[in-house]
């Protein structure tokens, strides 16, 4: 199957900075693919790239097989969904819906119907006589998705798209996204630097650092079977064992991975289980979360451990608090091996 | 207590407001706004014809005078047609230059072209207009730069038009024209740069995402949100080629303009109500115009 997006060693360099370096990646079509990665880490680069709006220093980029590392945004069969949402100030929403049939020479009667129908979709039907300036955050967002929606694209690219909303807005989103990227089977690809958000959306990840490609993968193995110290740390903030500490603790020069949860805190006096790695240290604080608590462990003069304690229910019985000894055990086949 | 403490804060508070917004009000109220209705008001009367003095009385004989006298009215004609073409060709010479300083030039180019649009604003304006009369001369800079051309045919044409024509450049409105779209030029560039800048450029991405080609994108987008600079732009140099009296009695044909006929009636001739009666037309053009302005949306994008 051809892939919908397709990006053979692209590369682009502002100056000095390389942003993307010798970046090649496929996207399946119907595929929800995230970009994930800090600030500075290439994923913006990638997306404007794939839109247009700007252009790969060396490389190759094909949408649908069809070469268009050259090709102007407007001849793209792509549509954007910005950060800022980018709708037109001096339009009403429905002509902002409008705007994709508009360009394209479709009759008023005609656009002003999908105009509606999009609206509709995304449950603005009320909405179109309004100005943008008008709406709440989230409801820019949404009219945004049905501007973008408007031209049928084959690629749907969505540029942090629940940035700007508050926490309860963007859960909404992110299951009212999942719902609308399965119904219409376009391809989605969004960038993101919270990790929750890409785990709980994409079918594919692909994490960037530095301007490469970490790792790309689904979700559950990008969690579970993290290949590098970069992925394990950003991806669900894992335990990141050097490989001289990891000598230290375990005998064995090998760095590896281990999730908070992973860890037991052995209650006092209590025997490690059987072929369990085990180790003492001095817990240096604790971090109430409500379901669970975190401590951090001091387990040698240079690594330090976080370790997540459920807590019981009713609150009561209170762990270990900072300054206490504790001993830790986790089961080998939890730590995951990390490259280098 | 606590709500007596509360009051003599929050008024000690407005004191401070009204020491410092004092003397700003009194300047706008009483210099600005204050002259502005007395000279109102000195249009209401009227001069005796015998004495030659003003008659504290309300009448509308010398707004009766403005409008009927054929010489009045060409006056005014004159100076509205030259204000509406000054505007327009600014508006077509700034927007390329203006677009070009807020969207491409980078850094270094945009503070060169900042400074360059400004520079002449820094030298004196009669300077700048008795030099225009020296370029635009029958032996001038400019026809000896068109003669070199070969263009001498070109400019020839161009003055044998009758109205805007004459003798030379700088004895015909045509030359006039070109001296008033210079000193107005960067009260045009400046706002319509401003606005431009503002635009932001997620914007015309969007537009070339949905499919736009860059024509497209222009026509959609770029020019509906430069209007409110355009607007601003379009008051300066239409406001300062109604008002102005020194260009038109230095480059150009012998025929009058508001301002000059406000300066000589109010001068030469001692007939302050007609003078003021000349000054409140520009006034009421502006008004005509910037309601014209608000008609057509150039503010909705604000």
């Amino acid at each position: 199957m051809t892939p919908a997006i397709e990006l053979r060693a692209t590369r682009r360099a502002f100056g000095d900075v390389v942003a993307l370096d010798s970046v090649s990646l496929a996207i399946a079509p119907g595929e929800f693919f995230a970009l994930l990665g800090p600030s500075g880490s290439g994923k913006t680069t990638c997306l404007r790239l794939i839109a247009g709006f700007d252009q790969p220093d060396s490389g190759t980029i094909l949408l649908d097989g069809e070469d268009v590392t050259n090709s102007p945004p407007f001849a793209r069969n792509v549509n954007t969904v910005f950060q800022d949402y980018a709708l037109f100030p001096h339009m009403t929403v429905a002509e902002n819906v409008a705007y994709g049939p508009r360009v394209r020479g479709v009759a008023t009667a005609d656009r002003s119907r999908q105009a509606h129908e999009m609206l509709e979709l995304v449950r603005l039907g009320e909405f179109g006589a309004r100005r943008p300036h008008q709406l709440s955050g989230g409801q820019r967002q949404r009219v945004a998705l049905a501007r973008a929606l408007i031209n049928r694209p084959k690629v749907l690219l969505l540029d942090e798209p629940l940035g700007a909303l508050d926490l309860k807005l963007r859960e909404e989103m992110q299951a009212e996204l999942k719902g609308l990227q399965q119904r219409l089977g376009i391809t989605f690809v969004f960038v993101t630097h919270d990790q929750g958000e890409a785990l709980s959306m994409a079918d594919r990840v692909a994490v960037f650092s530095q301007g490469r490609i970490e790792q790309l993968d689904t979700p559950r193995e990008l969690y579970n079977r993290p290949q590098t110290a970069f992925v394990a740390s950003f991806v669900g903030s894992a335990n990141v064992v050097e490989r001289a500490a990891a000598q230290r603790l375990t005998g064995n020069a090998q760095a590896f991975a281990i999730r908070p949860e992973l860890i037991e805190l052995l209650a006092a006096g209590a025997r490690a289980p059987d072929g369990c790695v085990h180790c003492s240290g001095e817990v240096i604080d604790v971090l109430y979360h409500g379901a669970s608590s975190r401590l951090r462990v001091l387990v040698d003069e240079y690594t330090t451990l976080a370790v997540a304690r459920a807590e019981t229910v009713g609150g009561g019985g209170s762990g270990p608090a900072a300054g206490a000894t504790v001993r830790l055990a986790w089961r080998p086949e939890h730590a995951v091996p990390l490259q280098g | 207590m606590a709500g007596r403490a509360e009051f003599s804060l929050q008024g000690r508070r407005s004191f401070y407001f009204a020491l410092l917004l004092a003397p700003p009000l009194l300047w706008l109220g009483i210099v600005y706004l204050g002259s502005l209705f007395t000279l109102l008001l000195q249009s209401f009367y009227a001069i005796d014809e015998f004495t030659a003095r003003i008659v504290p009385e309300f009448t509308l004989a010398t707004y009766r005078q403005l409008l009927t006298q054929p010489a009045h009215v060409d006056i005014i004609l004159r100076t509205l047609l030259m204000a509406v073409a000054v505007t327009i060709a600014a508006a077509v010479i700034s927007f390329p230059v203006a677009l070009y300083m807020a969207r491409y030039a980078g850094p270094r180019m945009k503070a060169l072209f900042y400074v360059g649009v400004m520079l002449p604003m820094w030298t004196s304006y009669l300077v700048k207009v008795y030099a225009w009369r020296l370029i635009l001369a029958k032996q001038g800079i400019a026809s000896w730069g068109f003669e070199h051309l070969g263009l001498m045919g070109a400019l020839d044409k161009a003055l044998e038009v009758p109205v805007v024509g004459g003798p030379s450049l700088a004895s015909s409105y045509l030359g006039m024209f070109v001296v008033f779209v210079y000193m107005w030029l960067p009260f045009m560039i400046l706002p319509l740069a401003a606005a431009l800048e503002r635009v932001p450029a997620s914007l015309l991405q969007a537009s070339a995402d949905l499919g736009a080609r860059p024509g497209q994108t222009f026509r959609n987008v770029v020019l509906p949100l430069a209007l409110p600079g355009l607007a601003a732009g379009s008051i300066f140099t239409f406001s300062l080629t109604l008002g102005d009296y020194i260009i038109p009695s230095v480059v150009g044909a012998p025929g009058y303009f508001i301002g000059m006929m406000v300066y000589q009636q109010q001068g030469t001739a001692g007939n302050l109500p007609l003078a003021a009666a000349f000054s409140v037309v520009p006034i009421v053009l502006i008004g005509l115009y910037l309601m014209l302005a608000r008609r057509l949306g150039a503010f909705d994008a604000l």
